[in-house]
């Protein structure tokens, strides 16, 4: 038997915190004024501090892509962030998709495909494939498969995500493999 | 994650600056790998400095024929960039082949040189790690070392035994391209030749890297010549994408008349560092295209090679991937 | 009368998913939340010495720290602890004492008013230990085995049956013989969902409990009992679970703690567990298999013996049926099972998606292939050639089993009469093709459950039972077959679940929700319907003052006469003699024990596949695969696809790439992110496809369905590594089937 300790994982008496500041962040079109400090990233500012929770945390790590959102057009995960890198810039999450005309075409097609189970991923894949789209580099179904592989769905869900997009893309199938 | 203050310059001189003002200050670009780690408490800078509006995201073509890519142009755009994609398709297949489109959307050029290991015990406080802790040990020299080096270890003294590996793509291919990354620090500008810039852990495993204190790199400037006639970069890993290299080849090869003029065999997920052996390149010149040949190098490449249990399997694999990813460069077959 | 039931609905939940409306555990918010930050164990065997909190506790907006010292006094008996899905023994108790079972074990939480002080107060927080040695390999303590505890759990996860005949005598007599050790490491659920539990303070002490939970009434059950709390201070809601596959079964220590934390400071509090936490509570236990069969030389089987030792923990004896498939599947007169248990210091073992069919069946159906290859027969027709009808465990009739028609149809769409049986003899440039197939079988089962129904004054029908929807599309098909037993367009049925204040179900797992809850729904509605008839036979010149129950039938929101349709009253008009208030009927719906014990209650499955293995470097693509399943009634082809296509690609993770590694220096699982735990990704799946065999079951349960949930992964992985072995002529009898084992 012997006494270990374990390692002190912090910095020890660092009880001034970090002082929050006011950011501005543009959601949705909409202008969203914060006090935070540095160390919220972009995820939990949307989750925590705007109760914008269709963006979903799955790992906290880019591990998994289910937070993933649009910045300036640009699918990013939104947990490897900080929020106050973000002031500026144009961010869209899966709240900000459907509008007075109806779901997004995206939406639409994963309610058809059936291209989720439990909804966890779904923001996510729905963000990543927008982004995917607006990057121009998906012409065939083995492009969406591994263009859309930073989204995990453990449900495993992924015939369907890739028959939801395939159709919203107009992607001729006979290119497959 | 731990506490500390955040600022953001406009200018590359304040960046420096600060950096050289602050103790325990970090640069943060894309933040994919340095906030992973401050959430896991193995990084804890005490003040971040956002380089994101410094510029030095461009690319542009160098007097000399060749391109520099700018440090804060993300990976992203480097591998869909016109003139990577046309002139130097090794580096835009490598890139392409690490880690997630959202990651590369983030992760800069700059950053792409920063990663660090994947070891599993790096990652975790509840184990020792040389890297980690200086002197803690390795849990991974006796433990689970599926995905760690097989080449250039230091595995001697248990204080400063490491087998971690570099877990970049772009960089591998960057030391195929013998790229040279371009610092600016408080000694002013310097040129690192890409073989110099990450490190084998030696004595001093937590050291990744050559550049010093107070430096930021600016760039990476590609020399002209892109092999982007015979080129392969091939990357083996445990599903087909999202996952790190057990191990992955870059090849460049300059060919006329069957006979090589030029190759270049980079190597990833077995060492602390991209492996090359430049040595060993020269005797494919003026060598035929042939599979023996190819044979040949692999064997020397892996020379001294050396497996820890897990990653044994490791050796056998990376000889038969440079083997294929030459005959692949060479089009002595056509690709899979 | 089936409008709705069997057609391809779509989700009737998927406009939530798809807007992010649809609210999980941690997105409840309440102003004066806290947050919990739970710190795990870095040891797998000791006891806690000392926990250094001070630093933590003096920063700002840090609320207190939690520990075994000064957790408060909780319930004393183990009996208190035990969940619906508790197996024999003492439930591990967070906080207890300061004892370490496993490593990764909670040992603390941090509470401060916001998520990022509680995580930063975490790091400051040094604990010492006195470390003990550790068991963690089971490899190593296989002599250590022995058989499991019984008690209630033995009810649902039957015990090995006695042995048939004279296994010894007929194997050695046997012309035709395979003897393997198959062997497969832990592997954890990983949701997507990471687990939460959102506590919110209610007045007067009452608390409100959004859970990440398969069974909303199994958390208010532990919750209750635990903390000495009345069930009606106590709701647990859980109408959105971002994955369970077993995880949700039982109730995991955040719960515990959240609530913990709640009751103390008197103020709401969440706890959500990081992802690496998410492999510090039960997992699928790993498993050494040994199998030998015996054969005559047409391919009969003459005897067979299956042998499995699996983990477990210290503490509690978790089981699940992992041999008995094989008595089940086949008819062999000669048949030895055995089922034994390790105990080792590790958390105890948790159902996961199948939990022992996926362990058993892989290993019997790579050992059939095995036979197969060796006697010079087809696969199929070596299954086809001992096929029974009969569960010669039981000695009883399937109460249907139409697994001839998946071989039948499965191999007609797959192309298998195409297969080249020779090892390593199929290329594609560099790679090397192999086809293999296997069998699946699970249980079809069916609980007792409660729903309630209610026609709003509005003429809406609303129904309601507290089980769950993991994704398994529960809201669908009780939406479905709400609106078919009731005659009423779908758009005006809602159903709703996932709360304790709703009439009780079980817990969701197993695949038995369809039957179970179905039945109950069904139950429901039609008491409400013969309610509804009853009032409308009241109405003033009712057109049905001398109809009986069986004159009319229930369509386009009427109740209807059938030997003259066009005389109907409208469920509005009914509910609107109600002097404005609603009507309702709760109802149970009870298995009919009686009949059911007469039968073997399985569903069936049969998949082929094709990989394609690079011959270099041992890289496994399954390239195309069927699944052909014999499940009963298909309630909703749309939802019941996703569910075969999401086992499927639960198939192709466990055989090529899932596994939890434990270092037994530290006794601590090491690849503890998704970097690391491989799951499929998007690239990983390429062209799968689902068959629905005919089957009518008037057995299983009044709907006659079978349930989907597990079937879908059964047959995958030996399917996959038999295809791996025609393609490359080396079988691998250890899953998962990576890259190394194929150089």
């Amino acid at each position: 038997m012997q006494t270990i300790l374990s390692s002190e994982t912090g910095a020890r008496s660092q009880n001034v915190l970090p002082e929050k500041r006011s950011i501005t962040l543009t959601i949705n079109g909409l202008v969203h004024k914060l006090e935070l400090a540095p160390w919220t990233t972009l995820l939990d500012a949307l989750r925590e501090y705007l109760q914008l929770t269709g963006t979903k945390k799955g790992c906290d790590h880019g591990q998994c892509g289910a937070c993933t959102v649009l910045v300036d057009g640009k699918r990013i995960n939104s947990c490897l962030t900080l929020a106050v890198m973000k002031e500026g810039s144009e961010i869209t999450t899966i709240e900000g998709l459907a509008n007075e005309n109806g779901l997004h075409p995206l939406q639409t097609a994963f309610i058809e495909h059936d291209a989720y189970q439990c909804g966890y991923c779904t923001p996510g894949q729905i963000c990543s494939a927008i982004g995917m789209i607006n990057e121009g580099h998906a012409k065939t179904l083995q492009d969406i498969r591994e263009l859309m592989s930073g989204n995990i769905c453990r449900c495993g869900a992924y015939s369907n995500i890739v028959d939801a997009l395939q159709e919203v893309m107009k992607i001729d199938s006979n290119e497959t493999v | 994650m731990n506490n500390f203050s955040y600022s953001r310059p406009e200018d590359l001189n304040s960046a420096l600056g600060e950096l050289t003002k602050r103790e325990g200050a970090k640069f943060i670009a894309g933040g994919t790998n340095l906030l992973d780690l401050m959430k896991e408490n193995i990084e804890r800078p005490s003040h971040l400095i956002d380089i994101n509006h410094l510029g030095l995201n461009t690319i542009e073509a160098t007097a000399d024929g060749g391109l520099r890519l700018g440090a804060l142009v993300t990976n992203a755009d480097t591998a869909y960039h016109e003139n990577v994609v046309t002139h130097y398709p090794l580096l835009s297949q490598a890139i392409l082949a690490g880690a997630s489109a959202q990651l590369r959307n983030m992760a800069t050029n700059g950053g792409n040189l920063f990663q660090r290991t994947r070891c599993y015990y790096f990652y975790d406080l509840a184990t020792p790690c040389n890297k980690r802790e200086p002197g803690s040990g390795c849990g991974a020299l006796r433990g689970y070392n599926r995905i760690h080096a097989i080449l250039g270890t230091s595995d001697q003294n248990s204080e400063t035994a490491c087998i971690a590996t570099h877990p970049s793509d772009m960089c591998v291919a960057l030391a195929a391209l013998e790229a040279v990354v371009r610092v600016t620090g408080p000694a002013g500008e310097r040129i690192i030749p890409f073989a110099d810039f990450h490190r084998l852990p030696g004595n001093e495993p937590w050291r990744d890297n050559t550049i010093n204190p107070g430096e930021l790199v600016t760039a990476i400037d590609l020399p002209p010549k892109g092999f982007s006639t015979n080129f392969a970069y091939i990357k083996l890993r445990d599903r087909t994408s999202y996952a790190f290299a057990l191990v992955s080849v870059a090849v460049a090869l300059e060919i006329e008349n069957n006979r090589i003029l030029d190759a270049r065999v980079a190597l990833g997920g077995v060492a602390h560092k991209p492996w090359r052996k430049p040595e060993v390149e020269a005797t494919l010149i003026g060598q035929p295209v042939s599979e023996a040949n190819f044979q040949a190098v692999a064997e020397a490449l892996i020379d001294g090679a050396k497996g820890y249990g897990h990653n044994t399997f490791k050796i056998e694999l990376a000889k038969r991937a440079i083997v294929r990813a030459l005959q692949q460069a060479a089009k002595l077959e056509p690709t899979a | 009368m089936t409008k709705y039931v069997g057609k391809p609905i779509s989700r009737v939940d998927g406009v939530a998913k798809v807007t992010g409306k649809a609210k999980y555990a941690a997105e409840f918010k309440s102003p004066d939340l806290l947050y919990g930050w739970v710190i795990s164990s870095d040891i797998a065997k000791g006891a806690i010495t000392h926990i250094h909190t001070a630093d933590a506790l003096q920063v700002p907006g840090v609320v207190q720290v939690f520990t075994h010292e000064n957790r408060p006094g909780l319930a004393w008996f183990d009996l208190s602890y035990k969940d619906q899905d508790a197996p024999p023994g003492s439930p591990f108790r967070p906080l207890h004492d300061a004892e370490v079972k496993y490593s990764g074990q909670p040992i603390a939480l941090v509470v401060a008013e916001t998520f990022e002080l509680a995580r930063y107060a975490a790091s400051l927080i040094r604990v010492e230990y006195k470390v003990e040695e550790h068991a963690t390999d089971l490899h190593a303590n296989l002599s250590k085995a022995r058989d499991p505890k019984l008690g209630v759990a033995s009810l649902l996860k039957p015990p090995p049956p006695k042995p048939r005949g004279d296994f010894e005598k007929a194997f050695s007599e046997a012309p035709v013989q395979v003897s393997a050790k198959y062997v497969h490491s832990a592997e954890h659920h990983n949701p997507m969902e990471m687990f939460a539990t959102t506590v919110v303070y209610e007045k007067k002490g009452k608390l409100t409990i959004y859970d990440k939970t398969q069974g909303a009434p199994n958390s208010q059950l532990y919750v209750s009992q635990v903390f000495g709390l009345p069930f009606k201070d106590v709701r647990v809601i859980s109408s959105y679970v971002g994955g369970g596959f077993g995880s949700g079964l039982r109730p995991q220590y955040q719960l515990f703690l959240a609530v913990l934390a709640a009751r103390q400071l008197k103020r709401s509090v969440r706890v959500s567990l990081t992802r690496q936490q998410m492999f510090t509570f039960g997992h699928r236990p790993a498993t050494v298999q040994h199998i030998s069969l015996g054969a005559l030389n047409d391919g009969t089987l003459t005897a067979i013996r299956h042998d499995a030792i699996a983990e477990t923990s210290q503490f509690e004896d978790y089981t699940e049926i992992v041999v008995n498939w094989s008595g089940m599947l086949y008819p062999a007169p000669n048949t030895k099972l055995s089922y034994k248990l390790v105990p080792l210091d590790v958390y105890t073992p948790l159902d996961m998606r199948a939990p022992g069919g996926v362990t058993g069946v892989p290993a019997l159906e790579c050992a059939i292939d095995e036979l197969a290859h060796q006697a010079g027969i087809d696969p199929v027709e070596l299954r086809l050639k001992n096929y029974t009808d009969r569960d010669m465990n039981s000695d009883l009739p399937y109460s249907s089993k139409e697994l001839r028609e998946c071989f039948r149809q499965g191999a007609e769409r797959f192309g298998w009469s195409n297969r080249n049986p020779t090892p390593r003899s199929t290329r594609r440039g560099h790679t090397l093709i192999g086809w293999g197939m296997a069998t699946g079988i699970w249980d079809a089962t069916q609980g007792p459950a409660r729903a309630e129904a209610v026609l709003t004054v509005n003429g809406k029908l609303r129904v309601s039972s507290a089980t769950a929807d993991i994704g398994t599309g529960t809201y669908t098909i009780m939406t479905q077959i709400a609106a078919d037993t009731l005659g009423m367009p779908i758009e005006d049925v809602l159903f709703k679940l996932g709360d304790s204040d709703m009439p009780l179900a079980p817990i969701q797992g197993g695949s038995w929700t369809a039957a179970t809850v179905g039945s109950a729904v069904k139950v429901a509605c039609e008491d409400l319907g013969k309610k509804l008839f009853k009032m409308a036979q009241k109405m003033k010149n009712s057109p049905f003052a001398n109809a009986k129950p069986d004159d009319i039938f229930f369509a386009d929101a009427h109740i209807r006469l059938k030997n003259d349709p066009a005389i109907a009253v409208s469920l509005r008009e009914i509910v609107g003699q109600n002097g404005g208030r609603a009507v309702s009927e709760t109802s149970t719906s009870t298995p009919d024990f009686l009949e059911q014990r007469k039968y073997a209650r399985s569903v069936h499955s049969a998949a082929f596949v094709e990989v394609e293995v690079d011959e270099d470097f041992g890289t496994v693509r399954v390239t195309r695969a069927v699944t052909a399943v014999a499940g009963g009634r298909i309630l909703n082809p749309k939802t019941a696809r996703s569910q075969i296509l999401g086992g499927m690609v639960w198939g192709i993770s466990k055989a090529l790439e899932e596994e939890s590694v434990l270092d037994h220096q530290f006794g601590r699982f090491m690849n503890h992110s998704l970097a690391e735990y491989h799951v499929p990704v998007n690239a990983d799946i390429q062209d799968l496809d689902v068959i629905f065999v005919d089957e009518s079951d008037t057995i299983v349960n009044p709907l006659g369905v079978k349930g989907l949930g597990e079937i879908g992964i059964i047959a995958m992985p030996a399917a996959i590594a038999n295809a791996v072995f025609l393609a490359t002529g080396k079988r691998v009898r250890e899953l998962p089937i990576t890259l190394d084992k194929l150089l």
